[in-house]
C-alpha cells in the first residue's frame, strides 16, 4: 500500500476523544427485592451481587428467589390470571401494554445506560436496537390483544394459557423480556419471568415501570436468582407454560422436566449460523454483514453468524477486506458512544470463549485478532478470526457465543448448503450473492429458522423468530408468537 | 497543488480494459454490486459516530481547510467573486488562526478576479468546466472551455461527465472526454491544473452506477472524483460518498495511486461535514484526511464550521450577524 500523493504532513490524527453517556441519569439502588404481586418483597433466600462485566465494579445486591418466594410469584399470577388479567376484554389489555410501551420509549436512555452497564453490551447497541426494538414489540403485540380471534389460532376462539413461567439470557436482557411478556400478556396470560443471574436489572426496572403503567398487580412477576430458581420455575405444577431463551443443554434438561406434564413448552436455543458468501456478492457488504453477524454485541447473540463459508474464488480477497475492517473496530468502555465492542459478560464467559479459542488454536486454525488495547479490569475478548477451519475443528461445531469467527471455504452452492446444514442447530443464516435466483434456492436448502439474503441480524416484531433441530422450537414475534400462548 | 503528483494514474496498469467499448464494459460490469440497503445503513451506522472536544475541535479546523468556497451563480460579478476570495483567504477575520479554505470554485471567466485576489496566498482558484453543469455541448467546445481556465489561471478543473453517454452505456467515449480534459489542463511551463471529475450522482441513480463511473475516472486520470454540481438533487449523500470512498481505496490497493474525493451540494452543517470526516477515516482511512485528498463543495457550510468554531474556542454561540456573509 503506497501513497505516491503529495501528503502536506498532517497535522494531527483523527482520534476520537472519550463521549460517556452520563451513567447519573439511572439510580440504582444498593439493594433490590423480588417483585411479586405488584411489590417489591424480600426474598427468602440469600441474595448476590450483580457487577459491570467492564469494571467488575459491584452495582447492587439482588435476592435470589427460594422455591417458596417462587411459590409465592406463581400464586400472584395465577391470581391475576383467575379474577383480573384473563377477564379483561383484549382492548382493556391492549391500553395497559401500550402504555408499557410509551414508558419505556420515554425512560428508553435510562433503560441503555442500565443494560450497558450491567450486561457490557455498547451504548450505541442498547440504545439504537435493544431499548427500541423492545418498546416495538411491546406496540407490535399491544395491536393484536383485540384482535386474538383473527390471528389464526384456537379455532376461531382463541383462550389464553394461564400463568407462563419465563427463563432468559442474559445477551439481551430486556429485549428477551420483551420477547416473552409481550406476546404473553397480549394473549391474556400472566406470568413470572426470571432474568438472568448476571443481568437482572433492567428486568427490575421494568418491574417499576409496571408500577408506572399502573399494570394490575400480580400480572407480571419478576424474580431473580440463578439455575436453582430457574428449576423452580419450569417445574413448577401450577404453571401452564414454559418459555425459555438459553443454552441447548439448559434447554434439553427442561424439556426432560416438563415431559409428561401438560405444560406447553418453547425453546429458543443456541446456533452456529452459517454465513455464506458467493463470488457475486456485493463484497464491501458483505464484510460489513460478516463483522454485524459475529462482532454484534460481542458475538453473545445465538443467531450469530459465527460460521464464515466464503466461496474459495474470493476467500482471500475478502479475508484481507474482513482485516482491514476488524481494525476499524474500537473496543472498550461500553458506556462510550463510539465503541464498537463492549465487555464479555461473565467471567466465566470469558473462560469459555478463551477455551474454544485455545482449542482452535491447536487444532490447527490460523487465528487472527486487530491490534487493540484491552483495559486491564473487566472481561474482555479481542475479536477474532480462524482461518483455515474446517468441519471436523470444535470451533466449527461448537457455539463460543463471543467475538470469534471461523472462516471456512466451499467451492460450489451445493456445497455451501452441505455444510451449512452439517450442524445440530438451525436458527439462522445468511446469503450473500447478488443473484435472486441464488437466494430463493439456498433459502429452501437451508436449515435455518431465519435466513437473511444480503443482510444479517435484522429483526422486526413482526417477524417470527425460532429454530430447527437443536436450536430448539416455537416461534417468538409476528403472528406465530402468539401460538405458544393460546390454546 | 499544481504538481502532477497523482500523474497519468492508468498508464499501463489498464490498457487493456481500456482499448475497447466491449472490455471497459466488461471490466465495469464486473465489478462488486452495492448492495443498497447495506451501503446506507453503513453511512448511517458512522453517522452515529460521537465526536466531541478536542476530536471536534481538530475536525472542525481540517473541514474549513477542506472547503472549495463556491459560488456558481448567473449573477456572480467580480465584486463578489472577489469577496468571496477574500473570504477564504481570512474565513473568520476575527481570528487569525482560524485557517484558510483550500480553494474558491468559480465559473471560468471569474478566475482572473479570484486569482488578483488570492495571489499566492495558497488558496487555489477551482473552475468548473466543459458545458457545466449539464456537460452537453461537443468536445472541442468543452476542452476550450478548459483551457481558457486553465490559461486565466485556473489551479483545478472542475469537469462534468457526460452522463448521457454513460447512461446509454457509451463508457469510452466518457473515458477517452475525460482523458482529453485532462490533456487540456496541462499548461506550457509542464505543470498542470488538477483535474477533479463530477458524477451528478443524483442523475446516475444507482450506486453501481456510482461504483463504475468511479472507477472510469480513476482509469482515466482524474485526480479527485466529485459527487455532484450542486444543480441537481440529490447532490452529495453520505452513501454515494461512501460508495466512492470505497472506490479510491480499493483503487489504491490495486495500484498504488491515491485520488481524492469531493463531496458537493448540500452540506450545510458542522455536524454533517463532521459525519463526512469520519466516514473519511474510518472507510478509506486516515492518508485521506487531508485537503489534498479530500473536499468540500460548498457555499453556505463555512460559516456553519465558523459558528461551531468559535463555540469551541468561547464557549458560546454568538450569532449569525458575526459572520461575513460573502
Amino acid at each position: 500500500m503506497v501513497s505516491t500523493g503529495s501528503t502536506t504532513g498532517k497535522s494531527a490524527v483523527f482520534d476520537y476523544a472519550p463521549a460517556p453517556e452520563s451513567r447519573s441519569i439511572v439510580d440504582i439502588k444498593p439493594s433490590y427485592g423480588l417483585f411479586i404481586d405488584g411489590d417489591f418483597v424480600d426474598g427468602h433466600g440469600k441474595s448476590f451481587k450483580t457487577i459491570s462485566p467492564a469494571t467488575e465494579e459491584v452495582l447492587a445486591e439482588v435476592s435470589e428467589a427460594d422455591d417458596a418466594d417462587v411459590d409465592l410469584a406463581v400464586k400472584a399470577a395465577r391470581r391475576a390470571y383467575t379474577r383480573v388479567w384473563s377477564r379483561m376484554p383484549g382492548k382493556e389489555r391492549a391500553k395497559y401494554l401500550y402504555r408499557i410501551a410509551r414508558i419505556i420509549q420515554e425512560r428508553g436512555r435510562e433503560l441503555a445506560v442500565l443494560e450497558s452497564l450491567d450486561n457490557g453490551k455498547p451504548i450505541k447497541e442498547s440504545r439504537d436496537v435493544d431499548i427500541p426494538m423492545v418498546a416495538a414489540h411491546f406496540f407490535y403485540y399491544a395491536g393484536w390483544a383485540d384482535k386474538l380471534e383473527y390471528s389464526g389460532f384456537g379455532a376461531g376462539n382463541p383462550r389464553p394459557l394461564g400463568v407462563a413461567g419465563q427463563v432468559i439470557p442474559w445477551n439481551f436482557p430486556l429485549l428477551m423480556l420483551a420477547w416473552k411478556i409481550a406476546p404473553a400478556l397480549a394473549a391474556g396470560n400472566t406470568v413470572v419471568l426470571k432474568p438472568a443471574e448476571t443481568t437482572p436489572l433492567t428486568a427490575l426496572l421494568f418491574a417499576e415501570i409496571c408500577q408506572q403503567a399502573d399494570l394490575p398487580r400480580g400480572v407480571v412477576n419478576i424474580v431473580t436468582g440463578a439455575g436453582d430458581t430457574g428449576r423452580t420455575i419450569v417445574s413448577h405444577a401450577d404453571v401452564d407454560k414454559v418459555a425459555f431463551t438459553g443454552s441447548t443443554e439448559v434447554g434439553k434438561a427442561i424439556a426432560r422436566a416438563v415431559a409428561g406434564t401438560d405444560k406447553k413448552v418453547t425453546l429458543e436455543l443456541g446456533g452456529k449460523a452459517a454465513n455464506i458468501v458467493f463470488d457475486d456478492a456485493p463484497v464491501d457488504q458483505a464484510v460489513e454483514g460478516i463483522v454485524t453477524g459475529i462482532f454484534f454485541n460481542q458475538g453473545h447473540v445465538c443467531c450469530a453468524g459465527s460460521r464464515l463459508l466464503v466461496q474459495e474464488s474470493v476467500a482471500d480477497e475478502v479475508l484481507e477486506r474482513l482485516k482491514r475492517r476488524m481494525g476499524t473496530l474500537r473496543v472498550g468502555d461500553p458506556l462510550d458512544k463510539n465503541t464498537d465492542i463492549g465487555a464479555i459478560n461473565s467471567a466465566e464467559q470469558l473462560a469459555k470463549i478463551r477455551e474454544l479459542s485455545d482449542i482452535g488454536e491447536q487444532e490447527g486454525a490460523g487465528r487472527w485478532s486487530p491490534a487493540c488495547d484491552l483495559p486491564k479490569n473487566g472481561f474482555w475478548f479481542p475479536p477474532t478470526v480462524f482461518t483455515g477451519v474446517s468441519q471436523a475443528h470444535r470451533i466449527a461445531r461448537e457455539e463460543i457465543f463471543g467475538p470469534v469467527l471461523s472462516v471456512l471455504t466451499f467451492r460450489t452452492p451445493a456445497e455451501a448448503v452441505e455444510k451449512a446444514n452439517n450442524t445440530p442447530y438451525g436458527l439462522s443464516a445468511g446469503v450473500w450473492t447478488e443473484k435472486g435466483s441464488r437466494i430463493l434456492w439456498m433459502a429452501d436448502q437451508l436449515r435455518a429458522g431465519v435466513v437473511w439474503a444480503n443482510t444479517f441480524n435484522k429483526f422486526d416484531p413482526s417477524s417470527p423468530f425460532g429454530g430447527y433441530k437443536e436450536s430448539g422450537y416455537g416461534r417468538e414475534g409476528g403472528r406465530h408468537g402468539l401460538e405458544g400462548y393460546l390454546r | 497543488m499544481t504538481t502532477t503528483s497523482a500523474s497519468t494514474a492508468s498508464a499501463g496498469v489498464f490498457d487493456d480494459i481500456t482499448s475497447s467499448e466491449s472490455s471497459l464494459r466488461r471490466f465495469l460490469h464486473g465489478l462488486p454490486g452495492v448492495d443498497q440497503v447495506g451501503a446506507e445503513g453503513r453511512a448511517a451506522s458512522l453517522g452515529t459516530r460521537s465526536i466531541k472536544t478536542t476530536a471536534k475541535a481538530y475536525a472542525l479546523d481540517l473541514a474549513i481547510r477542506m472547503v472549495d468556497l463556491t459560488t456558481l451563480e448567473g449573477q456572480d460579478t467580480p465584486g463578489k467573486v472577489r469577496a468571496l476570495a477574500s473570504k477564504a483567504m481570512r474565513p473568520d477575520p476575527a481570528d487569525p488562526t482560524c485557517p484558510a479554505t483550500a480553494a474558491v470554485c468559480v465559473y471560468p471567466d471569474m478566475v482572473g478576479t479570484a486569482k488578483e485576489v488570492l495571489g499566492d496566498s495558497g488558496v487555489h482558484v477551482a473552475a468548473v468546466a466543459t458545458a457545466f453543469p449539464s456537460g452537453r455541448a461537443a468536445l472541442d467546445i468543452k476542452l476550450a472551455d478548459t483551457r481558457d481556465a486553465v490559461e486565466a489561471g485556473a489551479d483545478e478543473i472542475d469537469m462534468v461527465i457526460d452522463r448521457g453517454a454513460f447512461l446509454s452505456g457509451r463508457y469510452l467515449q466518457v473515458f477517452d472526454e475525460i482523458v482529453a480534459v485532462r490533456e487540456a489542463c496541462a499548461r506550457p511551463d509542464g505543470q498542470s491544473a488538477h483535474l477533479k471529475v463530477i458524477f451528478e450522482t443524483g442523475e446516475l441513480q444507482t450506486y453501481d452506477n456510482v461504483r463504475r463511473a468511479s472507477w472510469l475516472a480513476m482509469m482515466a486520470g482524474a485526480h479527485f472524483i466529485k459527487t455532484s454540481t450542486g444543480k441537481v438533487q440529490p447532490a452529495a449523500t453520505l452513501p454515494v460518498t461512501l460508495v466512492m470512498l470505497e472506490a479510491v481505496r480499493d483503487f489504491r490497493e490495486q495500484t498504488g495511486q491515491m485520488v481524492g474525493v469531493k463531496p458537493a451540494g448540500g452540506i450545510r452543517a458542522a455536524k454533517d461535514a463532521i459525519k463526512y470526516l469520519v466516514m473519511v477515516n474510518e472507510v478509506a482511512g486516515p492518508d485521506w484526511l487531508d485537503p489534498d485528498w479530500f473536499r468540500f463543495g460548498a457555499s453556505t457550510l463555512l460559516n456553519d464550521l465558523l459558528m461551531q468554531r468559535t463555540k469551541m474556542t468561547t464557549g458560546r454561540y454568538s450569532g449569525p450577524d458575526y459572520f461575513t456573509l460573502d
